[in-house]
């Protein structure tokens, strides 16, 4: 028995530590969904059962697990979420990629090609209808960065009209990767190129939510206990250690944002969004499809004394830098476009206030100052009364970029660690320098708009017609 | 006569079903403010026009249901469903399952042609059960992707299918600010195209009913649904039965064909408005009194003014005018008029919308997302000029 799916995603998660956010992910979902209802990322097999905490076995995820090495998803399968996860949809290898973009596109990219696209085309047949494709993965290793970016073209050949959407984790300044900016900026050029949405994600920022958490947990102050599951870094139910494995805690602020992303496509809502609307409006021009993604509210407070944090309190915070994923200024830059999603008991009337009341400290691009896209869904995340989603398409990730290109062409220039790329079959110095090119017309065009800040709204003349 | 509804969207529909709701209501309330023959006529004036009989006596809507996924009409038909009322007919609903993400082109020239036949069956079986078909009201929203691209891809159908019949499209103006971010591109190229196919169009403007919502109604928090009630109530006044010239129990037969033969004297002036008195909340019933002659005068305030509502009136200010809430057939009332306010509307709103347009088609912003699905340059170019001249006749008035 089949719910019928509205809409399908399926997910395609790349290596660690990335590949552990399946659990944190599908967890949350499983919580969230409810008997009969939209089964967007999960479909049900045999004869349904009951969808409680215990027998999840009914449950598949729609989606194909791919890894180098096996540690990561054999961790998966002998995890809580062992039976979500159809051995069928798993394609490992032993060796690993060794860090290096090279391998994961071209070696182990033509050579597992076939498999990955039966294993595709077997989970679009289980969809009533195929909408779009998360690909989850890090930009710095070497099997997420090349056989991701990979991906990313087949996807493109074999299901021309279905959307991408891609999570990328960006390695940091204090990345362990020492070849992280080359494998980088070559993936980057894929991303340009085959992905429709991306959100950029980087490590230090996840870190700091998970610190600023911790402050208020530890803190000790009176009538601060925090409801376990409100966290948006804790598995479902459990508070667990962090310090211990900080990946998963991480791991779970992402999972959340792909949770809130597909809310009111999953959920019914007095003002609906579906995936194919968040490309339609963010993305202006084809290549500046780069959004900077923020979640509030990160926890709930328990002690019922404590009034709950006022809905607008919600908004503001959604712009403060504290609740991003990715280090940037926005309110510093310029918005090209900014979408708002709402969950939980929120109405038009809060939404429209709180707009009002945010726009004059934000800079919008002159030709689309009204610039807002807005969804309201009914039902809320575990834990919360209401949450907040906010993507925004500002030009704000362009020092991120910068920083990256820096750090290449520092290695760049002494041909360090070159030699293990150029070895492979297909690799020519030409795959790097187009590389750095595609990089850099990027940053010249969010220059360009940049340079649109202060100027002065034109005042365009009408079309005149014949009376 | 008959009128058949057919809503689009996620906004046709939640609108839709409050309209069928009101004018349920409307016409089975207990008030008995006059006789029982007179109330029985209005009754089965009312019920011919919207419902038909179903066989255990819950009458179902005369409306056909259409959106790009699933799970708006899934909810309006369990709602009106579980109300134990009034219905939707079973069949009456077509739905897709990937939406059309906001996008005009995809409504029009994907999915209007690939489910042009289903449509246009569901439009016939509902046309067939009326014994006379006064025409069509469809119900749609002009910044998102279905109701305004499939909706002008339906209207245009209409057209060539039932071109002795008239057609009313209840169109929503989107929010200044806040909908969504290609509204003023959905706009544009809905507005084109309905002024050559339809009949007349009646405008609803969110950002009016949001403060008629907030002054007149004094809802703190107001929702979709609050405002979508409001729009029923509006929307319910138009179509409910009048007197016709042979005197009390006997109801004109043709509603949308007196609404146009009256409002729409020339097709390049097909833009209608409402206003409605009064319009309050059913608290303030015990507080309040009226006369017919205030609310009239009132009324001409609110034409001459170009004000949606009673309150905040520029050049005289009063106090808030009682009256008594909606449900009450011999305390409404109402005025469709068209006059030159409502081209002051589409001319400053024209204006806002269009320089958006400009600015944005000047760099081809967002273009790319309509050539996809085969709307070129060159159309957008075509439903600038048209309105242009839209804008221009209404100016020369």
């Amino acid at each position: 028995m089949w719910i019928p799916g509205a809409s399908l995603l399926t997910k395609f998660l790349l290596p660690s530590p990335l590949l552990v956010m399946a659990n944190p992910f599908t967890e949350y979902y499983i919580v969230e969904t409810q008997p009969g209802s939209n089964s967007l990322l999960i479909r049900v097999v045999g004869d349904g059962g009951s969808i409680s905490k215990g027998k999840i076995c009914s449950l598949k995820a729609r989606a194909v697990l791919i890894d180098m090495e096996e540690g990561v998803v054999n961790e998966i399968l002998q995890g809580p979420l062992r039976d979500v996860f159809d051995s069928k949809q798993l394609i490992t290898d032993i060796s690993g990629s060794g860090n290096n973009w090279a391998v994961g596109h071209k070696v182990f990219g033509s050579r597992y090609q076939e498999e990955i696209l039966e294993k595709l085309r077997k989970s679009a047949e289980h969809c009533d209808c195929l909408q779009c494709f998360f690909v989850i993965h890090s930009m710095g290793g070497g099997t997420g960065s090349g056989l991701g970016t990979y991906l990313l073209k087949v996807l493109e050949d074999e299901f021309p009209e279905v959307y991408r959407f891609v999570t990328s984790v960006y390695p940091s300044g204090e990345d362990d990767v020492i070849t992280s900016p080359y494998n980088s900026i070559l993936a980057m050029k894929e991303l340009n190129e085959h992905a429709d949405c991306v959100l950029p994600i980087d490590n230090q920022s996840l870190f700091d939510i998970i610190s600023k958490i911790d402050l208020v947990v530890n803190s000790g102050k009176l009538g601060t206990t925090i409801k376990p599951k409100s966290l948006v870094t804790s598995s479902a139910g459990t508070f667990k250690k962090w310090q211990e494995k900080p990946f998963d805690a991480m791991n779970n602020i992402v999972a959340n944002l792909l949770l809130s992303l597909t809310s009111s496509a999953r959920f019914e809502g007095s003002l609906n969004m579906d995936l194919n609307e968040i490309s339609m409006n963010l993305v202006p021009f084809p290549q500046l499809h780069y959004l900077v993604s923020s979640l509030t509210p990160l926890y709930t407070l328990a002690d019922v004394n404590v009034p709950p944090r006022r809905l607008d309190q919600m908004f503001s915070d959604a712009f403060s830098k504290d609740h991003q994923l990715i280090r940037a200024d926005p309110k510093h830059s310029l918005y090209l476009a900014c979408a708002l999603m709402v969950r939980g008991n929120v109405q038009i009337s809060d939404l429209r206030r709180n707009i009002e009341r945010l726009k004059p400290s934000l800079q919008f691009v002159s030709w689309n100052q009204e610039g807002w896209k807005t969804s309201l869904c009914s039902v809320p995340p575990v834990g919360h009364s209401h949450s907040l989603l906010a993507l925004a398409n500002n030009t704000c990730v362009k020092p991120t970029f910068v920083e990256l290109r820096e750090r290449f062409l520092r290695l760049y220039k002494k041909k360090a660690h070159l030699h293990h790329y150029l070895q492979i079959e297909g690799m020519e110095e030409s795959c790097f320098t187009e590389a750095e090119s595609s990089l850099s017309a990027l940053i010249r065009e969010y220059n360009q708009l940049d340079a649109t800040k202060s100027m002065p709204v034109e005042d365009l003349p009408r079309l005149s017609v014949a009376v | 006569m008959s009128i058949v509804t057919v809503q689009l969207g996620q906004c046709g529909n939640q609108i839709g079903f409050e309209v069928f709701d009101a004018l349920f209501i409307d016409s089975h309330c207990p008030q008995r403010l006059s006789s029982k023959r007179e109330n029985e006529a209005y009754q089965a004036s009312c019920k011919e026009r919207f419902f038909s009989e179903e066989e255990n006596g819950v009458p179902i809507a005369r409306a056909v249901l259409v959106d790009m996924e699933p799970k708006v009409i899934n909810q309006t038909l369990s709602k009106a469903a579980q109300s134990g009322r009034w219905k939707y007919g079973q069949h009456s609903s077509f739905c897709q399952k990937q939406g059309s993400g906001n996008n005009w082109a995809y409504g029009y020239s994907v999915h209007g042609p690939r489910h042009e036949e289903s449509i246009r069956n569901l439009i016939q079986k509902e046309v067939e059960k009326c014994d006379s078909l006064s025409g069509f009201f469809i119900i749609m929203s002009m910044a998102g992707g279905t109701g305004s691209g499939l909706g002008a891809f339906v209207t245009q159908n209409l057209q060539d299918q039932y071109s002795n019949s008239l057609k009313m499209n209840q169109i929503i103006w989107p929010y200044g600010t806040g909908e969504v971010i290609v509204q003023n591109y959905n706009s544009i190229l809905t507005l084109s195209h309905l002024y050559r196919s339809s009949d007349a169009l009646l405008v609803h403007e969110n950002d009016a009913v949001h403060k008629i919502c907030a002054k007149l109604m004094n809802i703190k928090q107001i929702s979709f649904s609050d405002i979508n009630q409001v729009l029923a109530h509006q929307l319910g006044s138009v179509f409910q039965p009048t007197y016709s010239a042979e005197g009390s129990f006997h109801y004109r037969r043709n509603p949308l064909g007196d609404l146009m033969e009256n409002l729409v004297p020339h097709p390049e002036f097909k833009m209608l408005g409402v206003r409605n008195i009064p319009q309050m909340s059913e608290n303030s019933l015990a507080y309040s009194t009226f006369t017919w002659a205030g609310l009239l005068k009132h009324l001409r305030q609110m034409l001459i003014s170009n004000a949606k509502m009673e309150e905040g009136i520029d050049w005289q200010i009063r106090p808030p005018l009682p009256g008594l809430p909606s449900l009450s057939k011999m305390s409404l009332n109402k005025e469709l008029h068209f006059n030159t306010s409502i081209a002051n509307l589409l001319i400053l709103r024209g204006k806002d919308v269009h320089s958006a347009d400009l600015g944005k088609q000047k760099l081809r912003a967002y273009v790319h997302q309509y050539t996809k699905f085969g709307i070129e340059e060159e159309d957008f170019l075509d439903s600038f000029a048209l309105l242009e001249q839209v804008v221009a006749s209404y100016c020369t008035l």
